[in-house]
């Protein structure tokens, strides 16, 4: 009989594996399903290139030490009429059951984040529901795994904004998951902006389910980090139901910006689609994965996924990898990635009417990702998402 | 003034201008004439500043000045300005942004300061309307989904608001319908004198009838071949360009 391969377990997943041992007890609830998590994450420890969904993202050597231990709360933003927001830890204690939008995904850092979290908050949106102002989630470096769950009920529609900033010259990790779970007719838009400190190893994921008639748009907006991994894993509860993610990333320096996602197409008639653009300078590197399943019963699905990507600097690269598994067999579903450097036609106009190089860069640039930002309805966030854009161009011509 | 002195030029190793030699006077309008392949468009955008080519001799000057190692944006502050056969088309980028963004960039360069917006406003509407350019396409994306004619008047318009001492206008015909031409033609005839130079590069006499030049040059093999006032662009019309062509 041959001899089982055991893989050395690296310093993180033992600091890992110690430190579930130490905490646990001290968890507030959901017992059972951080045991389960924990014991996934300890068979098959961190995932390396050999596992096909982290190929582009190694963590098992990215992830060097273990998060440390994070703050115990998340700051609740003020309830607006018809919403209530409760801690996690007293909703865990409460026998409230998390990771009921991850659907039929699996993976180690949901896992690991359902094993370790603390931090969170529960938010409830009343049926009929119309939140006019977005709630606004500030999320510092200091909150390590943090859990932020939503219920949106039937009809109700709300904006979500969270914001991760931290500090620069920290190397710190964290791992952050929101859960959506779309009621009927429901409409959610969510954004989340990744502008964590440059050292900072940041795994976020977004998990959403979609009742009937429910309509979703989750914009990325990425520029933040040395290493971040997004994850968005959607699956499609009822019928008819509208999905539209969106990313943003700007990365330069030696950056690392990875989106992966799945959507699942589990009943007919679904609707998505994936607006992915990349900028990426220096010898930054952007990796966009998608995934369309479209289960047997799942006819009529319309799906359609794009990932564009500017590379600025000569060192940019950028990996793309759609796909699609179709299993039914009256569907619409198109994918398409493209990568490639600013056109010189289009610069050489531009610099023929005076514009000086690095302004035509940034105005092409601006447009480019400026059409991602469209399906923001509320103007004062998406004007303060340009000039996130607007910045960090100027940033590139000052350097 | 605008001077071409014995240009020599080559792309990817390729010679396109052959010792190539014309001065554009101070108010004067030129036509430059020839047979597709002579090397016309190539004259207009190694004027411009495109960086594709490569000047192995001779020398472009601006009032006395060489613009040779100049970017494109500074010679276009300096006050050159070429409209292209073929307007590129920048998605994303409302017109009048790039409108803005154009003269600003201009008005900086030259030390001058910005025209208010409500100045800037009212300049653009006044010259929009007179090249019967509709108010909403200014608000589209720059040349997105325009019709051939409305990205001429486009670029007249652009010529306009940019007020440049020297216009070189590539092909400014092709494409166009009688009535376009007749309108593009008419901004550009409102723009002449004032000590303005231009040069209309075109294969047919037809647009010379509506932008009658001061002289005209037939252009054959990367050179002028000849020289002459605006009967030789009838001559040509007539005979054709076979005998320039062997002759050169």
């Amino acid at each position: 009989m041959a001899p089982a391969v055991v893989q050395m377990r690296t310093p993180a997943e033992t600091a890992l594996i110690e430190r579930f041992e130490a905490e646990k007890a001290g968890l507030p609830g959901a017992a059972a399903e951080r045991a389960a998590a924990f014991e996934r994450f300890k068979a098959k420890g961190l995932p390396s290139k050999r596992v096909e969904a982290y190929h582009y993202t190694d963590l098992r050597a990215l992830m060097r030490q273990a998060p440390e231990a994070g703050s115990q709360s998340l700051p609740a933003p003020k309830a607006p009429a018809g919403v209530t927001i409760q801690s996690l830890a007293e909703a865990l204690a409460g026998g409230f059951r998390p990771g009921l939008a991850m659907g039929k995904a699996e993976d180690v850092v949901v896992d690991l984040n359902t094993a370790f979290m603390r931090e969170g908050l529960v938010i409830r949106v009343a049926a009929g529901t119309a939140v006019a102002e977005p709630l606004v989630l500030d999320v510092a470096h200091a909150s390590r795994h943090g859990r932020v769950i939503v219920e949106i009920g039937a009809a109700a529609s709300v904006t979500l904004v969270e914001t991760h900033s931290g500090a620069d010259g920290v190397a710190y990790s964290s791992n952050h998951v929101v859960e959506l779970i779309l009621g009927e007719g429901a409409k959610v838009e969510h954004i989340r902006v990744n502008a964590a400190g440059n050292e900072a190893l940041v795994l976020s994921t977004l998990a959403a389910s979609l009742a009937a008639e429910a309509e979703l748009m989750s914009l990325n907006f990425s520029l933040g980090g040395a290493v971040s991994r997004h994850q968005s894993f959607i699956t499609y509860a009822g019928e008819n139901a509208k999905l539209d993610l969106r990313g943003v990333t700007m990365i330069r320096g030696r950056q690392h910006c990875d989106n992966t996602l799945v959507v699942d197409h589990a009943v007919p008639h679904g609707t998505s689609r994936e607006l992915f653009r990349t900028v990426a300078d220096d010898e930054a590197h952007g990796v966009f994965q998608g995934k369309i399943i479209v289960r047997p019963h799942a006819q009529k699905t319309d799906g359609q996924m794009a990932s564009n990507a500017l590379l600025l600097g000569d060192e940019a690269a950028m990996s793309n990898k759609p796909e699609l598994e179709i299993f039914a067999d009256d569907v619409v579903c198109a994918h398409g990635a493209t990568c490639g450097a600013l056109e010189e036609s289009q610069l050489f106009y531009l610099m023929a009417r005076g514009l000086p190089r690095a302004e035509a860069e940034a105005l092409l640039v601006e447009a480019f990702l400026g059409e991602v930002l469209e399906a923001v309805s509320d103007e004062a966030l998406r004007d303060s998402l340009s000039a996130r854009i607007t910045e960090w161009l100027a940033a590139r011509q000052a350097a | 003034m605008l001077e071409i002195k014995n240009l020599h030029v080559e792309i990817d190793g390729k010679k396109i201008l052959n010792g190539l030699t014309l001065t554009i006077h101070p108010g004067e309008v030129a036509a430059i004439m020839g047979p597709n392949g002579s090397g016309k468009s190539t004259l207009s955008y190694v004027i411009a500043g495109k960086e594709d080519y490569t000047v192995t001799e001779g020398d472009i000057l601006l009032n006395g000045n060489s613009i040779l190692e100049m970017e494109a944006n500074e010679r276009a502050a300096a006050g050159l300005f070429l409209a292209f056969q073929y307007p590129l088309e920048i998605p994303g980028v409302a017109t009048m942004t790039f409108l803005k963004a154009a003269m600003n960039a201009q008005a900086k360069a030259r030390g001058e300061t910005e025209l208010s917006p409500g100045d800037f406003m009212r300049k653009v509407r006044g010259a929009a309307e007179k090249l019967g350019i509709n108010p909403d396409m200014l608000k589209r994306p720059l040349n997105v989904g325009f019709s051939g004619g409305e990205k001429k008047r486009m670029e007249i318009l652009q010529m306009t608001l940019l007020d440049p001492a020297y216009c070189i206008l590539d092909e400014t015909d092709s494409g166009l319908d009688i009535d376009a031409l007749r309108i593009v033609a008419e901004g550009v005839n409102a723009l002449r004198g004032a000590g303005r130079g231009m040069l209309v590069i075109t294969h047919y006499q037809r647009l010379l009838d509506h932008i009658v030049p001061d002289k005209v040059h037939v252009m054959a093999k990367g050179r002028i071949v000849k020289s002459g006032g605006p009967e030789l662009a009838h001559e040509l019309e007539k005979d054709g360009y076979a005998n320039y062509v062997e002759a050169a």
